[in-house]
């Protein structure tokens, strides 16, 4: 493929609209865990809170500075996320995982990542893939404080 | 694309023959992405290497290697001369004053690190001499400008010692704000150490006029040249000891060298004064079990096998900037980045981090594009075969000063044409356009 045919599969239409009309943006109450994540290589970071309620991830908010990529993915992530049960939502976090471990050869399910297959081309690129999943590792860091809290809080 | 122009390469200043010391560096014959001459723009953060680098690290592979001062044999003989033959070029590049001053490191992180601990460790002085130790109610004074490289080791050395790290800030244009200079350099600074030329800003900093002001309290200056080495002639031994710098460092593969090879060069009279940095091989004198005693600098200060092949490169790299000259290269940056700052004065939403006047200024030029994110704009330009550097440039906390969280970032060198800056603001557009800024 040339390099202008892998340049528009990395900025895909559909992560250019997420990264200039982003979904779920902006911190919000009420919430169990925050964390902030930084990508020490180029300096992009977000600042992510998670909030459960009976086993389901009730909300995800965020506020986040850096490039298209992270940017788009965040919002994506949030998309996928919330409102699904924390086990099926960690499920699409492993597919994620693998897409963009994939250096490209990971055939992206459509039914299951919807918006997050666009970033199958970011795969191809080494260097953006830490960008794709800084809110990804993000959010499974919150996650798993928060459960650890409410575990905590019944004990 | 050309790399030379029909009007662009008569600018004033570029280097005489620019075409022929092209052809010095290998690497730019090559192309990338199937075909696209390659356009290289980030030499703030490696140069390329010309061939004579090249041939004469193999050479010295191929024929003289062994490790050097302990080797009773022809070839120890040889790679010992390499290797000490490569320290008196770095000596004569910046003027040191003595030969044996010069100290070999890995990088310039280290040699800035070997200056912070060795400072840690020293102890109050007994006898005659300047009283090095650092401790409660000292202060270190550095700059918002810095490299990560030359804040972190102050933050550690002050945080171990208890005493204070403060810093210059910087004004709206890229400078130093010297407004509170006599606030930060009192009878109770210890060190100030600076950056000659800043890796992300450009700017050009007043080294005499700050190092006379600290020495005048007493107080080492350490000077991270890392950006200034390559591109402004440094001469300490000319310089007025009252405004030399007592610690210079740099790197060797910003300099047309190789990694893995940094240079040190200090003062005498407080590098015999130190304690040594690392223990081991070459750098003692004799060694028992209860106690050793040190060599003679500079081997004090280089302990183990030292990278004997990255030095024998860095000499032949420091030779060759030598032929060229270093005030032609300097006037060559010059020329090339004033063509760079009026061709990006010319992209809408471009705005220029640092200085915007080419004579005050080293060659790394940051920016901003509006609306569009640094990885982003080097993402594509890459695709034109430009490459930029994109990101914070391990400078953080000026990127904090202007409020930005990254930048983008062209450096050229001395074989950096006009055509490969038309060719960047092209892909600049092109970037604009892909990202649809205009509408």
């Amino acid at each position: 493929m040339s390099t202008q045919a892998d340049l528009d599969a990395m900025y895909q239409e559909i992560i250019l609209d997420h990264y200039k009309h982003p979904h779920h943006k902006g911190l919000r109450d009420p919430f169990e865990a925050e964390v902030h994540h930084v990508n020490p290589t180029c300096g992009d970071e977000v600042t992510l809170r998670v909030h459960l309620a009976d086993g389901v991830v009730e909300d995800v908010s965020y506020d986040a500075v850096g490039c298209s990529i992270s940017q788009a993915s965040a919002s994506v992530l949030t998309d996928l996320v919330i409102g699904k049960s924390v086990d099926d939502a960690m499920a699409v976090h492993a597919d994620f995982l693998t897409l963009m471990q994939g250096k490209g050869t990971v055939e992206p399910d459509e039914d299951v990542l919807e918006d997050g297959i666009a970033f199958a081309g970011v795969a191809k690129f080494p260097a953006r893939v830490k960008c794709a999943l800084l809110s990804w590792m993000a959010w499974k860091d919150a996650t798993a404080q928060s459960l650890d809290a409410s575990g905590t809080e019944e004990k | 694309m050309v790399a030379t122009g029909p009007t662009s390469g008569r600018l004033p200043g570029l280097l005489p023959e620019l075409e022929v010391v092209r052809k010095d560096f290998p690497i730019l014959e090559r192309t990338v992405h199937d075909g696209l001459p390659l356009i290289y723009l980030d030499s703030a953060n490696t140069s390329q290497k010309p061939q004579i680098v090249i041939d004469t690290m193999v050479d010295h592979l191929e024929r003289h290697n062994a490790n050097v001062a302990r080797a009773m044999h022809a070839l120890g003989a040889e790679s010992t001369e390499a290797f000490e033959s490569a320290r008196d070029v770095v000596a004569g590049f910046i003027g040191a004053p003595e030969r044996d001053e010069v100290i070999f490191t890995k990088n310039a992180s280290e040699a800035l690190n070997l200056v912070a601990n060795t400072l840690a460790w020293a102890r109050p002085s007994t006898s005659s001499g300047v009283d090095l130790s650092i401790g409660e109610g000292d202060v270190v004074v550095t700059t918002e400008m810095e490299h990560h490289s030359n804040i972190v080791p102050w933050q550690l050395l002050t945080e171990r010692k208890g005493a204070t790290l403060r810093w210059f800030g910087l004004t709206d244009d890229g400078r130093l704000d010297l407004s509170n200079v006599d606030e930060l350099i009192t009878e109770h600074t210890k060190v100030v150490t600076l950056t000659w030329v800043s890796n992300m800003l450009g700017t050009i900093n007043p080294i005499a006029d700050i190092t006379r002001k600290a020495h005048a309290v007493g107080a080492l200056v350490v000077v991270d040249a890392s950006q200034a080495a390559p591109q402004l002639p440094i001469d300490l031994a000319s310089m007025a000891p009252e405004e030399r710098p007592d610690f210079v460092a740099f790197t060797g593969h910003k300099t047309v060298g190789p990694t893995g090879i940094g240079v040190l060069w200090g003062r005498r009279e407080v590098l015999e004064q130190l304690p040594p940095f690392l223990g081991g091989g070459e750098m003692i004198e004799t060694v028992r079990m209860e106690r050793s005693t040190y060599a003679g600098i500079p081997h004090k200060f280089e302990a183990g096998t030292p990278p004997i092949v990255e030095a024998v490169g860095l000499g032949a790299a420091l030779t060759y900037l030598g032929h060229l000259g270093m005030d032609a290269i300097h006037a060559h940056e010059q020329a090339i980045t004033r063509y760079a700052l009026e061709g990006l004065g010319t992209i809408k939403g471009l705005t220029v981090l640092g200085p915007l006047d080419a004579a005050q200024r080293g060659g790394a030029i940051s920016f901003e594009l509006e609306g569009v994110h640094p990885h982003d704009i080097a993402q594509v330009v890459d695709s034109r075969g430009v490459a930029i550097r994109a990101g914070h440039h391990c400078a953080k906390p000026a990127h904090a000063r202007f409020g930005v969280q990254s930048s983008s970032r062209m450096s050229s060198y001395l074989y950096t044409t006009p055509a490969e800056i038309d060719a960047l603001v092209e892909a600049l557009e092109y970037t604009r356009s892909y990202f649809r800024l205009d509408g």
